[in-house]
């Protein structure tokens, strides 16, 4: 858990000094915009600068990180105490699967669309995850994208990507749009 | 009586077929979703938010979405107690004190009482609530039509102040997520000088079109709550049995008498730690649970099923819901992360929350308000009817729940803004927001930062740019000036105590 404390409170701080620098950045049109600049509160008498709110704020979170990288250091936290581990094996078997899984099912989406991604990880999640009967997962697997492009293909009319199964789609629209 | 007079229409108009259907919709889904543990009235609302936009095309108001939105979070106040009850685990975090005496009582065979208690005490809390915010939201609303800049600034830093001071979470890491939601609020383009900014990793398709707070929302409450629940329970709970007829009811009516007390105390401390920013309802709750016990004669019985000990939570969590409705109408600040997410559904329906609200959108506030009353009704009779139906649901397995969720989270974000970058935004914050949360990183004052980050940063900006850079700006002026100590006394509040337990240590 210390270790675990300890490198999301470093990667928060490298984020922050890299918001800070981004933060400082001119618009890109103008290519003579010093670094920094704008970042005052009171730049060329027109108040504080564009990117005075977010570097200030970075600033602050960049300090709060360091405050915890020292709290973990120092094991002054109930989480740096703990010895428990950051994630055991079935909550990182359960990592693995669940958000792995997710990545997958917007992976699919991209290539398949919505319609061919939905059923895949429905059933998978259900029948396998879960643990459930296959009918039981098949159904739940088709009731839901069914029930989905009445609501928002046709209903709402907002048309979910279908990518490459966007062929199997067109006499569906000729008869319901 | 102009206030009773605009409080009638408004009563009708939620009593318009439509808004009635959407009201028992609405409390429907919140008394399942706050059932559900793992999922409470923030997830409902912010899953459900992108859903609404048919709702306000379809009817043609912006009331009738809203009133759906509240309704879900109504209900949801009262699903709570069922699961807290039968199932001894909080379906909500506002139910958590409620489980206290509703456990021990629903083991020893009288479920059926603490539901009926939980039920008729939440009933009670809510109507208190909506008398209470009839009577001062105008008052306040007019209050706040002076308010300038910097008086709206000074109010964002007290809304943040109660988390960093009052939140009960690790202080470094309270700042942390405030910092990032606000951060998070500010990429894309600078809001004043029109010039792009914070275009992360120099990509224009992902962030010039800046982050939506639905995305950060439901990647917080639809992805990473989710796993956080998936890895944090295990699947063996044991179901306490409860049946329910109509001579039940009754019975259970009786047993009312012997807690007027705590439900009293309940409705009327939970409106006030509801009003305040970053509480809410389950401070609220936990607090009259607290106090009720202090002041109760059968002390000692608390914790083994004392019925004053699950009216006086459960009639605080409703009355907070509302009060928390209460600065957000009023003042255009939210009282909690649900407010906070009803408060980003009214920007996106094209209302401008703040004190003008009452004037500009009498057509929008006073059906709402009405509705408060309406689906207070409904939510009690629902409840009471169908508490069978629920508690077989309850049974369902989380795999399916959690494979829908997942399913909803994503078609919802892409309908939301309909581009996929969002949805692989929305899944890495979620996936992020897991990780932080093993941690115990607060999420909330993200998910609040990002929804407040658009008003507080062009108030403070032009604040500072009337007073030509000088902070004192926010001191000098006789509204914001004792906002904003009340704000550094917040935020230093937590410092004292650390002093004081060096002191201590020190002496010893």
């Amino acid at each position: 858990m210390r270790v675990a404390e300890f490198v999301a409170a470093l990667a928060i701080a490298l984020f922050s000094v890299y918001l800070m620098w981004k933060s400082g950045e001119g618009p890109s049109w103008d290519p003579n915009a010093t670094r920094f600049a704008n970042i005052g509160i009171n730049v060329n008498n027109e108040g504080p600068g564009s990117g005075f709110w977010p570097f200030w704020l970075s600033l602050a979170m960049l300090v709060s990180s360091v405050v915890i990288m020292v709290n973990a250091a120092l094991r002054r936290t109930p989480q740096s105490r703990s010895e428990e581990r950051y994630l055991d094996a079935r909550g990182k078997r359960m990592f693995v699967l669940v958000g792995g899984g997710l990545l997958l099912f917007l992976a699919l989406i991209e290539t398949v669309g919505f319609y061919g991604a939905m059923p895949v990880f429905l059933f998978a999640y259900i029948r396998y995850l879960g643990r459930h009967p296959w009918w039981l997962a098949l159904l739940i697997a088709l009731v839901v994208p069914i029930f989905c492009f009445f609501f928002f293909d046709i209903a709402m009319r907002i048309v979910l990507p279908k990518r490459l199964l966007e062929p199997l789609f067109i006499p569906l629209y000729e008869i319901f749009l | 009586m102009e206030v009773l007079q605009l409080l009638l229409d408004g009563v009708w108009a939620a009593l318009q077929p439509v808004n009635l259907g959407l009201a028992f919709l609405g409390v429907v889904i919140g008394l399942l979703v706050g059932a559900m543990p793992g999922l409470g009235s923030v997830n409902g609302v912010a899953i459900l938010l992108p859903f609404t936009f048919v709702i306000q095309q379809l009817t043609g108001t912006v009331s009738s979405p809203m009133i759906f939105l509240a309704a879900i979070y109504y209900g949801a106040m009262y699903g709570g107690a069922i699961s807290s009850i039968t199932l001894g685990i909080p379906g909500a975090s506002t139910a958590v004190a409620t489980t206290f005496d509703g456990r021990p009582l629903a083991l020893q065979g009288n479920a059926d009482r603490a539901l009926v208690i939980a039920a008729v005490a939440s009933f009670i809390g809510g109507t208190i609530a909506n008398l209470l915010f009839t009577g001062a939201a105008p008052l306040l609303a007019t209050v706040a039509l002076r308010f300038g800049n910097p008086e709206v600034f000074a109010l964002m830093l007290l809304a943040f102040a109660t988390f960093v001071g009052l939140g009960g979470d690790d202080i470094p890491k309270t700042i942390v997520s405030i910092c990032f939601g606000l951060v998070m609020s500010s990429v894309g383009f600078d809001i004043i000088s029109g010039a792009p900014r914070l275009l992360l990793f120099d990509s224009t398709e992902w962030f010039s079109r800046g982050i939506q707070f639905l995305v950060l929302a439901i990647g917080v409450y639809g992805i990473g709550e989710m796993l956080w629940t998936i890895n944090s329970t295990s699947n063996d709970i044991k179901m306490a049995s409860a049946k329910i007829n109509l001579r039940r009811v009754f019975r259970a009516l009786l047993w009312m008498r012997k807690c007027w007390k705590g439900t009293l105390i309940g409705s009327f401390l939970g409106f006030f730690v509801g009003i305040l920013p970053a509480a809410g309802a389950t401070p609220g709750a936990l607090m009259a649970y607290g106090v009720t016990k202090m002041v109760s004669s059968r002390r000692r019985h608390f914790g083994s099923g004392e019925v004053d000990g699950i009216a006086a939570p459960e009639s605080a969590n409703n009355s907070a819901s509302t009060g928390a409705m209460l600065p957000m109408m009023t003042l255009g600040i939210p009282g909690s992360p649900t407010t906070a997410v009803l408060l980003a559904g009214m920007v996106i329906w094209g209302l401008t929350p703040g004190p003008l609200l009452f004037t500009d959108s009498p057509d929008f506030v006073w059906p709402l308000i009405g509705s408060f009353y309406v689906s207070n009704v409904i939510a009690v009779l629902v409840n009471l009817a169908c508490i069978p139906l629920f508690i077989r649901v309850l049974r369902m397995p989380f795999t399916i729940l959690a494979a829908l969720i997942f399913v909803l989270s994503v078609v919802g974000t892409y309908a939301a803004y309909q581009n996929m970058y969002d949805v692989w935004l929305m899944m890495f914050f979620g996936i992020g927001a897991f990780l932080l949360r093993i941690l115990d990183y607060p999420l909330a004052p993200a998910v609040l930062a990002i929804v407040l980050g658009p008003i507080a940063e062009p108030t403070l900006r032009q604040s500072l740019l009337l007073s030509d850079g000088s902070w004192m700006i926010f001191i000098e002026r006789p509204i914001a000036g004792p906002i904003t100590i009340c704000a550094i006394v917040l935020m230093l509040l937590p410092l004292l105590g650390l002093i004081r337990r060096k002191f201590r240590a020190m002496r010893d």
